[in-house]
Protein backbone atom coordinates (compact mmCIF):
# COMPACT_ATOMS: atom_id res chain seq x y z
CA UNK A 1 0.00 0.00 0.00
CA UNK A 2 1.61 3.55 -1.10
CA UNK A 3 -0.88 6.35 0.40
CA UNK A 4 0.45 9.69 1.53
CA UNK A 5 -0.85 8.94 4.85
CA UNK A 6 0.60 9.12 8.45
CA UNK A 7 -1.05 6.60 11.01
CA UNK A 8 -4.06 4.97 9.05
CA UNK A 9 -6.06 5.26 12.34
CA UNK A 10 -5.25 8.89 12.09
CA UNK A 11 -5.94 9.63 8.23
CA UNK A 12 -9.76 10.71 8.68
CA UNK A 13 -9.15 13.20 11.72
CA UNK A 14 -5.96 14.64 9.77
CA UNK A 15 -7.83 15.02 6.47
CA UNK A 16 -10.87 17.06 7.91
CA UNK A 17 -8.40 19.48 9.98
CA UNK A 18 -6.59 19.80 6.65
CA UNK A 19 -9.82 20.62 5.13
CA UNK A 20 -11.40 22.92 7.92
CA UNK A 21 -8.15 24.55 7.88
CA UNK A 22 -8.22 25.37 3.72
CA UNK A 23 -12.42 26.32 4.32
CA UNK A 24 -12.22 27.55 7.23
CA UNK A 25 -14.37 30.70 5.46
CA UNK A 26 -17.04 28.26 4.66
CA UNK A 27 -16.93 25.66 7.52
CA UNK A 28 -16.04 24.77 11.35
CA UNK A 29 -15.06 21.46 12.02
CA UNK A 30 -16.39 20.35 15.64
CA UNK A 31 -14.07 17.74 17.49
CA UNK A 32 -15.62 14.50 19.96
CA UNK A 33 -18.12 14.45 18.48
CA UNK A 34 -17.09 14.81 14.80
CA UNK A 35 -19.07 16.65 12.27
CA UNK A 36 -18.46 19.51 10.05
CA UNK A 37 -21.02 22.69 10.13
CA UNK A 38 -21.44 26.13 8.29
CA UNK A 39 -19.13 28.77 9.13
CA UNK A 40 -22.87 30.85 9.03
CA UNK A 41 -25.12 28.46 10.61
CA UNK A 42 -27.46 27.82 12.12
CA UNK A 43 -29.50 30.03 10.42
CA UNK A 44 -32.43 31.18 11.88
CA UNK A 45 -35.77 29.79 10.56
CA UNK A 46 -34.13 28.11 8.36
CA UNK A 47 -34.47 23.95 7.39
CA UNK A 48 -31.41 22.47 8.45
CA UNK A 49 -30.14 19.97 5.90
CA UNK A 50 -27.62 17.16 7.44
CA UNK A 51 -25.78 14.36 5.64
CA UNK A 52 -22.92 11.97 6.22
CA UNK A 53 -21.98 8.37 5.64
CA UNK A 54 -18.37 6.96 5.81
CA UNK A 55 -14.94 8.98 4.70
CA UNK A 56 -13.18 7.99 1.63
CA UNK A 57 -15.94 9.51 -0.78
CA UNK A 58 -14.44 13.43 -0.76
CA UNK A 59 -15.60 15.77 -1.47
CA UNK A 60 -18.72 14.05 0.02
CA UNK A 61 -20.44 14.70 1.72
CA UNK A 62 -17.97 17.99 3.78
CA UNK A 63 -17.23 19.24 0.69
CA UNK A 64 -21.41 20.06 -0.23
CA UNK A 65 -21.53 22.15 3.17
CA UNK A 66 -22.11 25.96 2.73
CA UNK A 67 -24.20 28.63 0.80
CA UNK A 68 -27.42 26.77 -0.90
CA UNK A 69 -26.46 23.10 -0.16
CA UNK A 70 -25.98 21.23 3.15
CA UNK A 71 -25.66 22.76 7.08
CA UNK A 72 -23.75 19.63 8.47
CA UNK A 73 -21.85 16.63 7.41
CA UNK A 74 -21.22 14.10 9.76
CA UNK A 75 -17.93 12.07 8.45
CA UNK A 76 -17.24 7.74 9.88
CA UNK A 77 -14.44 6.20 9.71
CA UNK A 78 -13.25 4.94 6.08
CA UNK A 79 -16.19 3.43 4.13
CA UNK A 80 -18.22 3.20 7.58
CA UNK A 81 -21.00 5.15 8.87
CA UNK A 82 -21.18 7.76 11.47
CA UNK A 83 -22.48 7.09 14.67
CA UNK A 84 -25.61 8.26 16.37
CA UNK A 85 -23.69 10.02 19.06
CA UNK A 86 -22.00 12.06 16.23
CA UNK A 87 -25.16 12.48 14.25
CA UNK A 88 -27.45 13.73 16.67
CA UNK A 89 -25.39 16.71 18.09
CA UNK A 90 -24.87 17.34 14.69
CA UNK A 91 -28.51 17.44 14.07
CA UNK A 92 -29.16 19.88 17.13
CA UNK A 93 -26.34 22.10 16.02
CA UNK A 94 -27.60 22.96 12.79
CA UNK A 95 -31.66 23.54 14.01
CA UNK A 96 -32.80 26.40 13.02
CA UNK A 97 -36.25 26.23 14.78
CA UNK A 98 -37.76 24.97 11.63
CA UNK A 99 -36.10 21.20 11.88
CA UNK A 100 -33.53 19.23 10.04
CA UNK A 101 -33.69 17.04 7.35
CA UNK A 102 -31.47 14.31 7.41
CA UNK A 103 -30.26 12.73 3.89
CA UNK A 104 -28.86 9.28 4.24
CA UNK A 105 -27.17 6.97 1.61
CA UNK A 106 -29.38 3.62 1.65
CA UNK A 107 -26.59 1.57 3.25
CA UNK A 108 -27.60 -0.80 5.86
CA UNK A 109 -25.29 1.19 8.20
CA UNK A 110 -26.31 4.48 7.52
CA UNK A 111 -29.96 3.89 7.66
CA UNK A 112 -29.34 2.31 11.58
CA UNK A 113 -27.00 4.92 12.23
CA UNK A 114 -28.95 7.91 11.05
CA UNK A 115 -32.18 6.08 12.35
CA UNK A 116 -31.03 6.02 15.83
CA UNK A 117 -29.36 9.27 16.24
CA UNK A 118 -33.25 11.26 14.06
CA UNK A 119 -34.52 9.33 17.83
CA UNK A 120 -31.84 10.77 19.78
CA UNK A 121 -32.26 14.48 18.08
CA UNK A 122 -36.09 14.25 19.15
CA UNK A 123 -36.19 12.93 22.28
CA UNK A 124 -33.76 16.17 22.53
CA UNK A 125 -36.42 18.73 20.58
CA UNK A 126 -35.92 18.76 17.50
CA UNK A 127 -37.72 17.77 14.77
CA UNK A 128 -36.39 15.22 11.99
CA UNK A 129 -37.45 14.16 8.93
CA UNK A 130 -35.43 11.41 6.89
CA UNK A 131 -35.24 10.45 3.11
CA UNK A 132 -33.30 7.56 2.04
CA UNK A 133 -30.92 8.04 -1.26
CA UNK A 134 -31.44 4.79 -3.41
CA UNK A 135 -30.34 5.99 -6.80
CA UNK A 136 -28.19 2.42 -7.82
CA UNK A 137 -30.02 0.92 -10.39
CA UNK A 138 -27.32 -2.01 -10.20
CA UNK A 139 -29.29 -3.36 -7.58
CA UNK A 140 -32.43 -5.25 -9.50
CA UNK A 141 -34.74 -7.09 -6.96
CA UNK A 142 -35.21 -4.63 -3.70
CA UNK A 143 -37.48 -6.99 -1.85
CA UNK A 144 -34.33 -9.87 -1.94
CA UNK A 145 -31.37 -7.17 -0.79
CA UNK A 146 -31.38 -4.81 1.30
CA UNK A 147 -32.78 -2.15 -1.43
CA UNK A 148 -30.75 -0.04 -3.97
CA UNK A 149 -27.99 1.78 -2.62
CA UNK A 150 -27.31 5.54 -2.41
CA UNK A 151 -24.75 6.60 -4.44
CA UNK A 152 -24.05 9.65 -6.61
CA UNK A 153 -27.29 10.72 -6.92
CA UNK A 154 -27.39 11.87 -3.46
CA UNK A 155 -25.43 14.98 -4.88
CA UNK A 156 -28.61 15.92 -6.66
CA UNK A 157 -30.57 15.75 -3.68
CA UNK A 158 -28.43 17.73 -1.49
CA UNK A 159 -28.06 20.38 -3.94
CA UNK A 160 -31.86 20.76 -5.28
CA UNK A 161 -33.22 20.27 -1.12
CA UNK A 162 -30.69 22.64 -0.39
CA UNK A 163 -31.36 25.14 -2.30
CA UNK A 164 -35.29 25.02 -1.39
CA UNK A 165 -34.36 25.09 2.31
CA UNK A 166 -32.48 28.22 1.25
CA UNK A 167 -34.99 29.97 -0.24
CA UNK A 168 -37.20 29.17 3.01
CA UNK A 169 -39.17 26.50 2.28
CA UNK A 170 -40.70 24.08 5.28
CA UNK A 171 -39.18 20.88 6.41
CA UNK A 172 -42.47 19.35 4.55
CA UNK A 173 -41.69 21.21 1.16
CA UNK A 174 -37.85 20.53 1.58
CA UNK A 175 -38.24 17.08 2.07
CA UNK A 176 -40.90 16.77 -0.69
CA UNK A 177 -38.47 18.00 -3.29
CA UNK A 178 -35.95 16.02 -2.01
CA UNK A 179 -38.27 13.00 -2.13
CA UNK A 180 -39.09 14.21 -5.68
CA UNK A 181 -35.71 14.18 -6.57
CA UNK A 182 -34.78 10.87 -5.29
CA UNK A 183 -37.74 9.47 -7.55
CA UNK A 184 -36.19 10.82 -10.55
CA UNK A 185 -32.25 9.99 -9.99
CA UNK A 186 -31.10 6.96 -11.21
CA UNK A 187 -27.23 5.58 -11.49
CA UNK A 188 -24.90 3.03 -12.13
CA UNK A 189 -21.05 2.68 -11.59
CA UNK A 190 -18.13 0.76 -12.83
CA UNK A 191 -14.45 -0.08 -11.51
CA UNK A 192 -11.60 -0.76 -13.47
CA UNK A 193 -9.88 -1.65 -10.43
CA UNK A 194 -10.47 -1.73 -6.40
CA UNK A 195 -9.31 0.59 -4.01
CA UNK A 196 -7.56 0.17 -0.97
CA UNK A 197 -9.05 1.07 2.31
CA UNK A 198 -5.57 2.19 5.06
CA UNK A 199 -6.12 0.29 7.42
CA UNK A 200 -7.09 -2.84 5.82
CA UNK A 201 -4.13 -2.25 3.63
CA UNK A 202 -5.14 -4.57 0.15
CA UNK A 203 -6.95 -3.98 -2.58
CA UNK A 204 -11.03 -4.03 -1.35
CA UNK A 205 -11.65 -6.82 -4.06
CA UNK A 206 -9.76 -9.09 -6.65
CA UNK A 207 -10.06 -7.53 -10.43
CA UNK A 208 -8.31 -8.97 -12.82
CA UNK A 209 -6.05 -6.79 -15.12
CA UNK A 210 -8.75 -7.57 -17.91
CA UNK A 211 -12.09 -7.50 -15.92
CA UNK A 212 -14.39 -4.67 -14.68
CA UNK A 213 -17.16 -4.55 -12.24
CA UNK A 214 -19.57 -3.40 -13.66
CA UNK A 215 -22.50 -2.50 -11.10
CA UNK A 216 -20.39 -1.42 -8.01
CA UNK A 217 -21.63 0.96 -4.98
CA UNK A 218 -19.33 3.33 -3.63
CA UNK A 219 -17.58 1.26 -1.01
CA UNK A 220 -15.35 -0.09 -3.53
CA UNK A 221 -17.89 -3.75 -3.21
CA UNK A 222 -18.10 -5.87 -5.65
CA UNK A 223 -21.27 -4.99 -8.39
CA UNK A 224 -23.61 -7.55 -9.72
CA UNK A 225 -21.31 -8.91 -12.77
CA UNK A 226 -17.93 -8.71 -14.74
CA UNK A 227 -17.28 -8.01 -18.02
CA UNK A 228 -14.24 -8.24 -19.98
CA UNK A 229 -12.37 -4.90 -20.61
CA UNK A 230 -13.78 -3.17 -23.89
CA UNK A 231 -14.08 0.62 -25.02
CA UNK A 232 -15.34 3.67 -22.94
CA UNK A 233 -18.04 3.47 -25.41
CA UNK A 234 -19.38 -0.09 -24.60
CA UNK A 235 -18.70 0.51 -21.07
CA UNK A 236 -20.79 3.82 -20.80
CA UNK A 237 -23.34 1.70 -22.76
CA UNK A 238 -23.49 -0.58 -19.93
CA UNK A 239 -24.24 2.22 -17.53
CA UNK A 240 -26.23 4.46 -19.70
CA UNK A 241 -29.08 2.22 -20.79
CA UNK A 242 -30.35 0.68 -17.28
CA UNK A 243 -30.68 3.98 -15.73
CA UNK A 244 -32.42 5.44 -19.00
CA UNK A 245 -34.17 2.25 -18.95
CA UNK A 246 -35.08 2.43 -15.25
CA UNK A 247 -36.40 6.01 -15.30
CA UNK A 248 -38.60 5.15 -17.81
CA UNK A 249 -37.01 8.41 -20.63
CA UNK A 250 -39.00 9.31 -23.10
CA UNK A 251 -38.57 11.07 -26.24
CA UNK A 252 -38.74 15.21 -25.07
CA UNK A 253 -37.76 14.84 -21.59
CA UNK A 254 -34.80 17.03 -19.88
CA UNK A 255 -32.38 15.88 -17.80
CA UNK A 256 -29.40 16.59 -15.82
CA UNK A 257 -26.01 14.12 -16.63
CA UNK A 258 -23.95 13.86 -14.08
CA UNK A 259 -20.27 11.91 -14.86
CA UNK A 260 -18.89 11.02 -11.06
CA UNK A 261 -15.30 9.59 -11.00
CA UNK A 262 -14.50 7.44 -8.75
CA UNK A 263 -11.31 8.88 -7.50
CA UNK A 264 -8.75 7.45 -9.59
CA UNK A 265 -9.92 8.10 -13.31
CA UNK A 266 -8.79 11.54 -14.59
CA UNK A 267 -11.05 14.11 -15.73
CA UNK A 268 -10.03 13.26 -19.71
CA UNK A 269 -11.82 9.81 -19.51
CA UNK A 270 -14.88 11.15 -17.83
CA UNK A 271 -15.32 13.43 -20.48
CA UNK A 272 -14.82 10.25 -22.91
CA UNK A 273 -17.86 9.05 -20.99
CA UNK A 274 -19.96 12.24 -21.14
CA UNK A 275 -19.82 12.30 -24.61
CA UNK A 276 -21.04 8.99 -25.37
CA UNK A 277 -23.75 9.06 -22.55
CA UNK A 278 -25.29 11.97 -24.17
CA UNK A 279 -24.90 10.89 -27.49
CA UNK A 280 -27.23 7.86 -26.10
CA UNK A 281 -29.62 10.02 -24.85
CA UNK A 282 -29.75 11.78 -27.35
CA UNK A 283 -30.57 9.02 -29.57
CA UNK A 284 -33.51 8.60 -27.50
CA UNK A 285 -35.00 12.03 -28.16
CA UNK A 286 -33.69 13.26 -24.72
CA UNK A 287 -32.32 16.48 -23.94
CA UNK A 288 -29.44 16.99 -21.49
CA UNK A 289 -30.00 21.00 -20.10
CA UNK A 290 -27.68 20.45 -17.42
CA UNK A 291 -24.40 18.96 -17.28
CA UNK A 292 -21.89 17.97 -13.76
CA UNK A 293 -18.30 15.89 -14.90
CA UNK A 294 -15.62 15.32 -11.84
CA UNK A 295 -14.96 13.39 -9.09
CA UNK A 296 -17.57 14.07 -6.35
CA UNK A 297 -18.64 10.58 -5.11
CA UNK A 298 -15.38 8.84 -4.65
CA UNK A 299 -13.85 5.65 -3.82
CA UNK A 300 -10.64 6.55 -2.47
CA UNK A 301 -7.82 5.77 -5.41
CA UNK A 302 -10.46 3.55 -7.23
CA UNK A 303 -10.55 3.74 -11.09
CA UNK A 304 -14.17 4.22 -12.25
CA UNK A 305 -16.66 5.93 -13.31
CA UNK A 306 -20.91 6.14 -12.45
CA UNK A 307 -23.44 7.48 -15.01
CA UNK A 308 -26.75 9.88 -12.99
CA UNK A 309 -29.10 10.75 -14.78
CA UNK A 310 -31.60 13.20 -13.35
CA UNK A 311 -35.32 13.90 -14.80
CA UNK A 312 -35.85 17.07 -14.17
CA UNK A 313 -38.62 19.64 -14.35
CA UNK A 314 -38.77 23.58 -14.39
CA UNK A 315 -38.39 23.88 -10.47
CA UNK A 316 -36.25 21.17 -10.04
CA UNK A 317 -33.87 23.04 -12.76
CA UNK A 318 -34.47 26.14 -10.79
CA UNK A 319 -33.25 24.94 -7.76
CA UNK A 320 -29.71 23.27 -9.35
CA UNK A 321 -29.22 26.84 -10.63
CA UNK A 322 -29.56 28.41 -7.32
CA UNK A 323 -26.43 29.12 -5.75
CA UNK A 324 -24.11 27.64 -3.85
CA UNK A 325 -21.07 28.07 -2.47
CA UNK A 326 -19.23 25.15 -0.85
CA UNK A 327 -16.25 23.69 -1.12
CA UNK A 328 -16.42 21.39 -4.04
CA UNK A 329 -19.46 23.00 -5.49
CA UNK A 330 -19.87 26.77 -6.43
CA UNK A 331 -21.79 29.01 -8.87
CA UNK B 1 -19.29 -21.62 38.11
CA UNK B 2 -21.97 -18.46 39.36
CA UNK B 3 -22.42 -16.20 36.01
CA UNK B 4 -21.54 -12.96 38.36
CA UNK B 5 -20.68 -9.56 37.51
CA UNK B 6 -16.74 -10.68 37.52
CA UNK B 7 -18.10 -13.07 35.09
CA UNK B 8 -19.39 -10.78 32.55
CA UNK B 9 -16.22 -8.20 32.86
CA UNK B 10 -14.16 -11.50 32.36
CA UNK B 11 -16.90 -11.86 29.14
CA UNK B 12 -16.09 -8.79 27.98
CA UNK B 13 -12.38 -8.85 27.99
CA UNK B 14 -12.01 -12.44 26.30
CA UNK B 15 -14.40 -11.15 23.60
CA UNK B 16 -11.98 -8.17 23.30
CA UNK B 17 -9.18 -10.41 22.83
CA UNK B 18 -11.16 -12.64 20.51
CA UNK B 19 -12.18 -9.70 18.52
CA UNK B 20 -8.53 -8.25 18.39
CA UNK B 21 -6.99 -11.84 17.82
CA UNK B 22 -9.47 -12.53 14.93
CA UNK B 23 -9.25 -9.06 12.81
CA UNK B 24 -7.57 -9.90 10.30
CA UNK B 25 -10.43 -13.06 9.65
CA UNK B 26 -12.78 -10.96 9.86
CA UNK B 27 -11.78 -8.57 7.55
CA UNK B 28 -11.15 -10.67 5.31
CA UNK B 29 -14.60 -11.92 5.25
CA UNK B 30 -16.04 -8.81 5.19
CA UNK B 31 -13.46 -8.10 2.01
CA UNK B 32 -14.98 -11.17 -0.18
CA UNK B 33 -18.33 -10.34 0.57
CA UNK B 34 -18.72 -7.02 1.95
CA UNK B 35 -16.49 -3.63 2.12
CA UNK B 36 -13.83 -5.22 4.69
CA UNK B 37 -14.41 -3.29 7.71
CA UNK B 38 -15.89 -5.58 10.33
CA UNK B 39 -13.12 -6.65 11.77
CA UNK B 40 -11.49 -3.12 12.36
CA UNK B 41 -14.51 -1.14 13.24
CA UNK B 42 -15.21 -4.13 16.16
CA UNK B 43 -11.73 -3.68 17.45
CA UNK B 44 -12.13 -0.18 17.31
CA UNK B 45 -15.29 -0.66 19.84
CA UNK B 46 -14.29 -3.74 21.94
CA UNK B 47 -10.54 -1.54 22.46
CA UNK B 48 -12.83 1.34 23.83
CA UNK B 49 -14.85 -1.23 25.99
CA UNK B 50 -11.69 -2.38 27.72
CA UNK B 51 -10.59 0.69 28.29
CA UNK B 52 -13.50 1.89 30.10
CA UNK B 53 -14.05 -1.09 31.73
CA UNK B 54 -10.25 -0.49 33.57
CA UNK B 55 -11.28 3.39 33.90
CA UNK B 56 -13.98 2.37 36.51
CA UNK B 57 -13.05 2.92 40.28
CA UNK B 58 -14.97 0.06 41.42
CA UNK B 59 -16.64 -3.08 39.24
CA UNK B 60 -20.28 -2.40 38.67
CA UNK B 61 -23.02 -4.04 40.89
CA UNK B 62 -24.92 -6.06 38.24
CA UNK B 63 -24.17 -8.12 35.44
CA UNK B 64 -26.64 -5.79 33.41
CA UNK B 65 -24.28 -2.81 34.39
CA UNK B 66 -21.53 -4.24 32.59
CA UNK B 67 -23.85 -4.89 29.67
CA UNK B 68 -24.71 -1.29 29.15
CA UNK B 69 -21.61 -0.30 29.38
CA UNK B 70 -20.97 -2.58 26.51
CA UNK B 71 -23.67 -1.36 24.36
CA UNK B 72 -23.29 2.60 24.70
CA UNK B 73 -19.33 2.28 24.14
CA UNK B 74 -20.29 -0.10 20.95
CA UNK B 75 -23.24 2.22 19.73
CA UNK B 76 -21.10 5.01 19.53
CA UNK B 77 -17.85 3.82 18.68
CA UNK B 78 -18.21 0.99 16.21
CA UNK B 79 -20.53 2.44 13.27
CA UNK B 80 -21.39 0.42 10.46
CA UNK B 81 -23.86 -1.78 10.86
CA UNK B 82 -22.63 -4.05 13.57
CA UNK B 83 -22.58 -1.06 16.15
CA UNK B 84 -26.18 -0.50 16.25
CA UNK B 85 -26.71 -4.09 15.92
CA UNK B 86 -24.70 -5.40 18.45
CA UNK B 87 -25.27 -2.17 20.60
CA UNK B 88 -28.68 -2.88 20.73
CA UNK B 89 -28.30 -6.62 21.44
CA UNK B 90 -26.22 -5.37 24.17
CA UNK B 91 -28.00 -2.96 25.49
CA UNK B 92 -31.46 -5.13 25.52
CA UNK B 93 -29.90 -7.47 27.58
CA UNK B 94 -28.74 -5.30 29.90
CA UNK B 95 -32.35 -4.19 30.66
CA UNK B 96 -33.14 -8.31 31.85
CA UNK B 97 -29.69 -8.90 33.48
CA UNK B 98 -30.32 -6.33 36.29
CA UNK B 99 -28.95 -8.87 38.57
CA UNK B 100 -25.73 -9.67 40.75
CA UNK B 101 -25.43 -12.93 39.06
CA UNK B 102 -27.46 -14.87 36.11
CA UNK B 103 -28.99 -18.60 37.05
CA UNK B 104 -30.09 -20.82 33.66
CA UNK B 105 -32.80 -18.73 33.07
CA UNK B 106 -31.04 -15.88 33.20
CA UNK B 107 -28.58 -16.69 30.35
CA UNK B 108 -31.50 -17.72 28.20
CA UNK B 109 -33.17 -14.35 28.61
CA UNK B 110 -29.81 -12.39 28.06
CA UNK B 111 -29.71 -14.17 24.73
CA UNK B 112 -33.31 -14.11 23.68
CA UNK B 113 -32.96 -10.21 24.49
CA UNK B 114 -29.74 -9.81 22.64
CA UNK B 115 -31.39 -11.65 19.28
CA UNK B 116 -34.73 -9.75 19.91
CA UNK B 117 -32.56 -6.57 19.88
CA UNK B 118 -30.46 -7.47 16.60
CA UNK B 119 -33.62 -8.62 14.91
CA UNK B 120 -35.50 -5.02 15.92
CA UNK B 121 -32.71 -2.93 14.70
CA UNK B 122 -31.63 -4.94 11.68
CA UNK B 123 -35.01 -7.00 10.83
CA UNK B 124 -33.61 -9.90 9.43
CA UNK B 125 -34.66 -13.48 10.13
CA UNK B 126 -33.25 -16.65 9.83
CA UNK B 127 -31.36 -18.43 6.87
CA UNK B 128 -30.55 -14.02 5.51
CA UNK B 129 -26.39 -15.09 6.40
CA UNK B 130 -26.76 -12.56 9.06
CA UNK B 131 -25.44 -12.61 12.49
CA UNK B 132 -29.36 -13.95 13.10
CA UNK B 133 -27.88 -17.21 11.89
CA UNK B 134 -25.67 -17.67 14.64
CA UNK B 135 -28.42 -16.00 17.49
CA UNK B 136 -31.28 -17.97 16.77
CA UNK B 137 -29.84 -20.85 17.14
CA UNK B 138 -27.70 -20.52 20.44
CA UNK B 139 -31.22 -18.87 21.62
CA UNK B 140 -32.96 -22.18 20.70
CA UNK B 141 -30.29 -23.99 22.25
CA UNK B 142 -30.23 -22.37 25.47
CA UNK B 143 -34.14 -22.41 25.91
CA UNK B 144 -33.52 -26.31 25.38
CA UNK B 145 -30.53 -27.40 27.67
CA UNK B 146 -32.26 -24.77 30.71
CA UNK B 147 -35.13 -27.48 30.13
CA UNK B 148 -33.03 -30.11 30.68
CA UNK B 149 -32.22 -28.63 33.66
CA UNK B 150 -28.52 -27.97 32.88
CA UNK B 151 -26.57 -25.75 35.04
CA UNK B 152 -26.24 -21.31 33.63
CA UNK B 153 -22.74 -22.20 32.31
CA UNK B 154 -23.78 -25.15 30.40
CA UNK B 155 -26.41 -23.16 29.42
CA UNK B 156 -24.39 -20.79 28.00
CA UNK B 157 -21.87 -23.89 26.11
CA UNK B 158 -24.89 -25.16 24.41
CA UNK B 159 -25.81 -21.84 23.05
CA UNK B 160 -21.83 -20.83 21.63
CA UNK B 161 -21.95 -24.36 20.36
CA UNK B 162 -25.00 -23.37 18.67
CA UNK B 163 -23.47 -19.85 17.69
CA UNK B 164 -20.73 -21.34 16.19
CA UNK B 165 -22.19 -24.26 13.98
CA UNK B 166 -25.11 -21.58 12.86
CA UNK B 167 -22.39 -19.53 12.16
CA UNK B 168 -20.61 -22.48 9.75
CA UNK B 169 -24.04 -23.01 8.17
CA UNK B 170 -24.46 -19.45 6.41
CA UNK B 171 -21.51 -20.51 4.20
CA UNK B 172 -23.61 -21.76 1.48
CA UNK B 173 -26.45 -19.13 1.94
CA UNK B 174 -27.35 -16.52 -0.53
CA UNK B 175 -27.41 -13.28 1.59
CA UNK B 176 -30.64 -11.30 1.63
CA UNK B 177 -29.94 -8.67 3.91
CA UNK B 178 -27.11 -6.36 4.63
CA UNK B 179 -24.26 -5.57 2.17
CA UNK B 180 -23.95 -9.29 1.02
CA UNK B 181 -27.31 -9.24 -0.66
CA UNK B 182 -25.66 -6.59 -3.74
CA UNK B 183 -23.32 -9.67 -4.52
CA UNK B 184 -26.52 -11.77 -4.36
CA UNK B 185 -25.69 -15.55 -5.73
CA UNK B 186 -22.37 -14.83 -5.56
CA UNK B 187 -22.12 -14.33 -1.97
CA UNK B 188 -22.90 -18.18 -1.48
CA UNK B 189 -19.72 -19.74 -0.39
CA UNK B 190 -18.45 -16.84 1.79
CA UNK B 191 -18.57 -17.82 5.69
CA UNK B 192 -20.91 -14.50 7.18
CA UNK B 193 -18.49 -12.03 8.78
CA UNK B 194 -21.20 -10.88 11.02
CA UNK B 195 -22.38 -14.27 12.18
CA UNK B 196 -18.74 -15.60 12.85
CA UNK B 197 -17.92 -12.58 14.76
CA UNK B 198 -20.98 -13.66 17.34
CA UNK B 199 -19.79 -17.03 17.06
CA UNK B 200 -16.74 -15.05 19.03
CA UNK B 201 -18.29 -13.46 21.04
CA UNK B 202 -20.66 -16.40 22.27
CA UNK B 203 -17.80 -18.64 22.76
CA UNK B 204 -16.16 -15.79 25.45
CA UNK B 205 -18.89 -16.00 27.41
CA UNK B 206 -18.79 -19.33 27.39
CA UNK B 207 -15.19 -20.01 28.07
CA UNK B 208 -15.21 -17.26 30.65
CA UNK B 209 -18.02 -19.28 32.36
CA UNK B 210 -15.80 -22.47 32.32
CA UNK B 211 -17.64 -24.30 29.84
CA UNK B 212 -16.41 -26.51 27.17
CA UNK B 213 -16.39 -25.64 23.87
Amino acid sequence: MKKLINDPQDVVAESLEGFALVHADLVRLHADPTFVTRASGPVEGKVGLVSGGGSGHEPLHAGFVGLGMLDAAVPGAVFTSPTPDQIAPAVAAVDGGAGVLTIVKNYTGDVLNFETAAELAEAEGTTVRQVLVNDDVAVEDSLYTAGRRGVAGTLAVEKIAGAAAERGDDLDAVAAVAERVIANVRTMGVALTACTVPHVGRPSFDLGDDEVEIGIGIHGEPGRHRVGLEGADAITEHLLTPVADDLGLTSGEKVLLLVNGMGGTPLSELYVVYGRARALLGERGVEVTRSLVGSYVTSLEMQGASVTVLRLDDETTALWDAPVHTAALRW
Amino acid sequence: MTLDVAWAIDWVRRAAAAVVEHREELVELDRQIGDGDHGENLTRGFTAVVAKLDALPEPPALVGDVLRLVATTLMSTVGGASGPLYGTAFLRAAKVTGLPALGPDGVVALLEAGLEGIVARGKAVPGEKTMVDAWAPAVAAAVQAAEEGAPASEVLGSAARAAHDGAQATIPLVATKGRASYLGERSAGHLDPGARSSDLLLAAAALAAGAQL
